[in-house]
Order: structure tokens, then sequence, then C-alpha cells
């Protein structure tokens, strides 16, 4: 009955979607209040209806319920309960619902958050929210419906694949489709705009918040997929640029041109046209991410069972939607204004780079992924694009990037002066000349990019430190008044300390690890030791235990340094019972920023058991340095001055 | 959904860095690090998107079996490589080569970058006829100027 009222609801959802198009429309060509009102009213409904069948899906797995198709083949009774509720947004279909989710739910808060944007623009943001929602609810209802019955239900269920059975798993969709749909308001506002015609400094201050909030919850996503394959793929790699990968990075990347053209469209009014671009970009990207992911036709060798024809759907709404967007864009873009001036050395030029290089980096990206698929259409000729083509375009580029960052935010709007920047960031360089000597005197081997690398990071670290100096005065007023200045600060330039800043660690975290790692690996009878890098390690025992749905094999590993015990740590080899897949469960010893990462591999004969040991120095990090990137996100959202309609209340009292 | 799509690219890599286990190792370590290095850029066939010194499937043991042989007997990388290619076509190198076919995979990076320069250039070029007025222009001004000040 619940499975049934779950259904019902998604139907409902799609129904209040297109009421929510139409209202809408009508509300703004009538200018109507009356209209636009219920329009929003049945935006608000169409996500509760979306959470009511969520709920109900939800519901079918916690409970087991596998007369549901979806629940018998991703779900099993003997799953823990967080993978059970987990298992909802596990499969094809329970995904594409919580999309569906994260839409109608972006929909309802530009409805009831925009309240003071201009009522023209918010009728037709909602509109196209709602057109976006019914599209997606559409395809959910019909073409990968979750909540349809089995005729004969299986008394157990086919299970969820071990390896996302996992923590970080678990919450990892939900952060990473919020930040996948938050593009789409920025989709919506875009769309809205160009119709009304209307593109500026307001219009941007109204973008920034929605573009900030999706950006930094991807942050948060991709930080987390990456943390997860770092501890349960291993062999310590974080980043594979898999396709699969590269779908969320490309998103991410655009997003964050476009927090920074957005600021010179808020600041100067220019780049209008551009930035409204990136806006459509980003959430194209996500559906592109969305339809690269199911469609099937990245994974050429493993047969991965996706339905073509569901891939097919995807493209066609993949290219009606970008394709009216983009056909919008190419009518009224040569109307908008092309704004202030600006001198080449400037805030906004310092601002342009990072857009071109950005631009460069996604089409890098974008490239990299499709183009074996492209030269296969083209000649039949298969070729493979792996790590080595990404380290030598995209790298390059973001070397680039990385070198100019300090210096952008020191620059004056409109004309800047190049020689009092290289005065106020003189203490950065010396930081970052220090960090590389530092580095080439005390860690060994020797190794000249890893070297360039650490001095890069401390270039960023101490460039965004310096920035925030610069702007209390510190070390040239008394402190007091640095003090007061320092609090008074706005969050805005707060979060962008904090999202350099980050940056500044994970290039610091990433250089450390990819250049020093130290690798081991020895078959060990019990009681056997390895050496990596300074530590000494014991395998102590190797026990059987058994999990809730698996059997394992548990190694105790004791790490001394110099003959003094430093941790135990217990790796395990886990056999799952259902699907009789088998996943090693690392042991990681942290030890400051570094990892000892342990992975106990298969028993060899004669009683010893392969033992793989890597020494992963600053390898926290990887993943501390987005973490504060997201946080800074967070902390520019809360500022005061991006609160939606302030823009607008200030327009009025002028 | 993606994380699936992962895994199915990631396939049998429960147990990774196949290539570091002792079996198969070389006794020269510097021959060894030199194979581990060509490992890097060689794809696991069977596999998604994997090197073959991540991979655990069997064939990716046996390339690596046949690059640790070509490796000990001395022959050089660019040597491997091309018996490689020969082998399994370009399909089996994780870099692309520079050819006229992949022209557009390494140019299009850095047309993006020039564009966007020239695009940039060009903005800052046209900014100085927005700063002067034209004689009739001036000429409004001026009467402009004169009926505010009777």
């Amino acid at each position: 009955m619940i499975a049934e009222s779950g259904a019902f609801a998604l139907l409902l959802a799609l129904a209040l979607s297109i009421a929510q198009v139409a209202l809408s429309v009508v509300g703004r060509v009538r200018r109507s209040a009356t209209l636009a009102g219920a329009g929003e009213g049945a935006a608000l409904g169409a996500f509760l209806a979306v959470g009511v069948a969520f709920a109900a899906l939800m519901h079918a797995f916690v409970v087991s319920d596998f007369s549901v198709a979806n629940v018998a083949a991703n779900s099993h009774t003997e799953k823990p309960l967080l993978y059970r509720v987990a298992g909802t947004w596990g499969s094809h279909e329970g995904s594409m619902l919580l999309w569906c989710l994260a839409l109608t739910g972006f929909g309802a808060a530009v409805a009831g958050l925009g309240r003071d944007l201009p009522r023209g623009l918010r009728a037709l943001t909602v509109a196209t929210q709602g057109l976006l929602g019914t599209v997606f609810l559409a395809y959910t209802v019909f073409a990968s419906n979750p909540l349809i019955r089995l005729a004969s239900p299986p008394v157990e269920g086919r299970s969820l694949n071990p390896l996302l059975q996992d923590p970080a798993l678990a919450v990892h969709p939900p952060f990473l489709y919020a930040g996948y749909v938050g593009m789409s308001v920025v989709f919506s506002l875009a769309v809205a705009a160009l119709i009304e015609g209307r593109i500026d400094a307001a219009w941007s201050r109204w973008v920034r918040p929605w573009a900030l909030a999706a950006w930094s919850l991807l942050t948060v996503g991709i930080t987390l997929g990456a943390f997860w394959a770092y501890y349960e793929l291993g062999w310590g790699g974080w980043w594979f640029w898999d396709p699969v990968e590269n779908a969320s990075f490309m998103p991410w990347l655009i997003a964050a041109a476009l927090l920074h053209s957005a600021v010179v469209t808020e600041k100067r009014g220019a780049l209008a046209g551009w930035t409204v671009f990136l806006a459509l970009a980003a959430f194209t990207f996500s559906m592109l991410g969305a339809f690269l992911v199911r469609s099937g036709v990245l994974t050429s060798v493993h047969a991965f069972a996706v339905d073509p024809t569901r891939g097919v759907l995807l493209l066609i709404i993949l290219a009606v939607t970008a394709g009216l967007g983009f056909a919008l864009f190419a009518w009224r873009a040569p109307t908008l204004a092309q704004g202030g001036m600006f001198a080449p050395v400037s805030r906004e030029s310092a601002l342009v780079l990072n857009n071109i290089l950005l631009a460069a980096a996604t089409a890098t990206v974008l490239l990299g992924t499709l183009y074996p698929l492209i030269r296969e259409a083209m000649n039949g000729e298969a070729i493979s694009v792996g790590p080595p083509y990404f380290n030598l375009t995209f790298t390059p580029l973001m070397v680039a990037l990385l070198v100019l960052l300090p210096a952008g935010p020191l620059l004056a709007w409109k004309r800047g002066d190049a020689r009092s920047v290289v005065q106020r960031l003189w203490i950065a360089l010396l930081v970052a000349a220090v960090a590389g000597l530092l580095a080439l005197a005390i860690v060994s081997p020797k190794k000249a990019f890893g070297v360039l690398g650490v001095a890069l990071g401390g270039w960023l670290i101490a460039g965004a430190l310096a920035e925030i100096a610069e702007r209390t005065r510190a070390f040239r007023v008394p402190a007091a008044e640095t003090w007061r200045r320092l609090t008074g600060l706005p969050r805005g330039a707060w979060g962008m300390t904090l999202a350099h800043l980050g940056l500044g660690v994970f290039v610091l975290g990433a250089v450390f690890e990819t250049t020093w790692k130290v690798e081991a690996a020895e078959a060990l009878p019990t009681g056997g030791g390895l050496d990596v890098g300074a530590y000494h390690l014991t395998l102590d025992s190797v026990v059987p235990v058994a999990g809730p749905n698996y059997d394992a094999d548990r190694g105790t590993i004791t790490v001394t340094r110099a003959g003094e015990r430093v941790c135990q740590v217990q790796p395990e080899r886990r056999l799952y019972t259902t699907g009789g897949q088998s996943t090693s469960e690392v042991g990681i010893c942290y030890r400051g920023l570094s990892h000892i990462y342990l992975v106990l591999g298969e028993r060899r004969d004669g009683g010893t058991y392969l033992v793989r040991a890597y020494w992963n120095p600053w390898a926290s990090l990887i993943f501390v340095g987005p973490v504060i990137m997201g946080l800074g996100g967070l902390v520019s959202l809360s500022d005061r001055r991006l609160r939606l309609g302030v823009g607008r209340r200030r327009e009025t009292a002028a | 959904m993606r994380l699936r799509a992962l895994i199915a690219a990631l396939a049998g890599v429960a147990c990774l860095a196949a290539a570091s286990d002792p079996a198969e190792r070389l006794p020269d370590p510097a021959q060894e690090a030199r194979a581990r290095e060509i490992f890097r850029d060689v794809r696991c066939l069977v596999c998604q998107n994997e090197s073959i010194d991540d991979s655990e499937a069997d064939l990716a043991r046996d390339l690596r079996q046949i690059v640790r042989e070509q490796v000990k007997v001395g022959r050089s990388d660019a040597d491997i490589k091309a018996f490689l290619i020969d082998r399994y076509g370009e399909f089996v190198l994780l870099k692309p080569s520079f050819s006229l076919g992949n022209l557009a995979l390494w140019g299009v990076p850095f047309l993006v970058v020039l564009g966007g320069g020239v695009m940039l250039f060009a903005r800052l070029r046209n900014r100085a006829p927005e700063t002067e007025l034209d004689a009739s222009e001036a000429a409004r001004v001026q009467r402009l100027i004169e009926d505010e000040t009777p």
C-alpha cells in the first residue's frame, strides 16, 4: 500500500510540476500575482509529493519489501540499517528519484526564498524550474520508476555491491546530487533573465548564493567520493581521471568559473553575457554527467546493465533543455550591455584569466572523457585517454591558474598596479621559496616537481594570508586596529580566503602524497615483518571474524618506529556471502598528517598473507583542503550582502 | 548511478596495486622501477579504466610479465610500447599518441586559452572609443551645460 501511495505521489508531483509551469507562465504574461503565487504553491506541492514518494521508497528498503522490484534488485535483509536506507539512492532508479527530490526541492526553495526577486523574474524562474522538474519527473515516472511492484516477489534480495556499503558512500550521493541539481536554479535564473532581457549587477547577486551553495555541496560530495576511493579500494589512490569522476568534476570547474565571473558582473557590470553562458553551462554539465554515467556509453568493456533507451531519453532531455537554453542565449545575448571598461592589469583581467584557464581545464576534462567515443565514431579506431593525458594538459593549466591566483584579490578594480601587488606579495613569495628549499633540503628522494609543488602550495597559503593581512593592514597599524578590521571583514571575504587557503592545503597534500609515497609488499607469515619508509610492520595474527553479512580474515598489524610501538591496526579482507564479492577493509594508522596505509591481501601457499603497506605523507591534507574550500563557500553564503532581495531593497531605497 | 559505474570501472580492484606483488618482481630494483613506470602508461585491456599497474586481472598479469621480460633484456621504453601497440593497437596506451587523429585532443585546451586570450585582448583594446565624445555629443553636452547655467 505504501509503495502504491509513493507511486501515486510521484505522478501527482508530475502533475503539480506541469501546473507550476502553466500557472507561473500565465501569471507572468498577465502580470497576475495570484496566478504566480499559485505557481509557487504548486512548486512547494511538487516537492512535498516527491518527498512522499521518496519516503515510500525508503520505507520499502528499510522493511525489505521485496515485492518492489527496485528493492529486490538492490537490497538484502542481512544488510545493516544504514545501508538499507542508503540503498534508496543506491540504484539508477532510486538515484533518479533523489535527483527529482533535489530538483523540486530547489524549485520550492526558489519559490519560498525568492520573495524579494522582481515579480517577473521570479515567476519565470519558478516556471523554468518547473519545466526541468516536469521533464525529469516524466522520465522517472515513465522510464525508470523505482516504485514498480513485482508480480512474484523473491524471498531474498540481490543486495547492494559490498564496496558501496560504506558510511562515506551512504552520504556521498545526497551531497553530490544536491550540488549537481543546485545548478538548476542558476540555469533557471539565467533563462528567466534572458527572457526578461535584464542581466545586471542585481541579477548577478541573486545568482551567487545558489551557485555558492551548489558548488560547496558538490565540493563536499566529490571529496567524500575521493576519500571513499582512497580507503575502500585498497591501494591509496584517490583520483583516477575515471569518466565517472570527470562527469562530476566538470560542473564543479564551471561553477568555480561562474562564481568568479559573477563577481565581475556584480561589481563592475561587465562580462554579463559570459556569466549567463556559464550559468547555463553549469547545469548542462550536470545533466551531461547524469547522462554519461547512466547511458553506458563510457563503459564499453564492462557491460554495465543499463537500458540503452533510458540513455537515449536522457540524451534527448539534455539536448532539448540545454539546446533551448543556449538558443535563447544566442538570441538575447547580443543585446546585453558590455559593461565597464578595465585596464590590462586589473582585478577584472585577473578574473577573466581565471575564467579562461578554468574553461580550458573543463575543455580538457570534457575532451579527455569523450574523445575515445569521438575517435571511435569517426573512424572506428579505439584509443585510450588516461591519467598521463591529464597530467600533460590539465596540470599545466591548473599550475598557471594557481601561480596567478594570489595576485587576483590584491589587484584593484578597473586599473591595478602590478608593482604594488608584488610589494604586497613578497612575503608570500619568500614563504614559497623557503617551503620549496626546505622540501629540497629535508625530503628525500629529491624530486624537482615535488619541490616546485610544495613551493606552489606555500605560495597559495601564504598568498591567501597576505591578502587578509593587507585588508586588515596588519603590522602597519596597532594590533587593536587590525583586530577591529579583522572582525569587521565581511563573511564573503573570509569565504574567499578560506577557499583559496583550502586549495593551497590540497595542493600541498596532493604533491606530497603523489611525489613521496612509499610502497612495500611482502607475503608474510604470522610474526613476519616488513619495512615501509621509516616504519616497521609486524603481522601479529590473522583471525577469522563474522560480520553481519560477510565473513572476514582480520589481520592485526603492529607498527613500530626505531623499536618503539607506534600503533596497531586491523585491516580485513571480507567475503560477502551474498554475491560472493571480496573487498578489503584497509587499516590506516594516522601519524599527524600522514598515513600508514595497510592492506591485508589474499592467503598464499604456506600460510602466508600478502601484506601491502604504503607510507602516504601528508595525505590528510588532500581531503582537508577541499573541506576547507567547501566551508569557505558556506561561510561566504552566510554573508548578509548575499541574502536574497537585499539588492532589490537597496534599489527601491535609492 | 555514478558510484555503480565507478565500481564497474574499477571492478576487481579490491586488492589493488597488483604490480607490487613480490612474486612478480624483477631482482634488479632499477629495472623493476622502470617496469613500474611503464605499467602506469599501459591499459589493462579488459578493465574499464585501469593501468596494468593497478589491475589484478589475469591479462594485466600477463602484460606485466611481458613488459618485465622486455625490460630485463634491456629493450627501451619506446621499443616496448611500440611492441604493445603492434600487438593490441593504440588502445593499449593510456597516453594517446601525438598523431593527426589526436590533434583536437591535444590542441583544443591550448586553443581555448589562445582564443580566450585573443578575446580578452580585443576587449581591452576597444575601450578607447567610449571615453571620448564625438562632435555632436560634445555640442549637446555644451548645450546642456549652458541650459543649466542661464
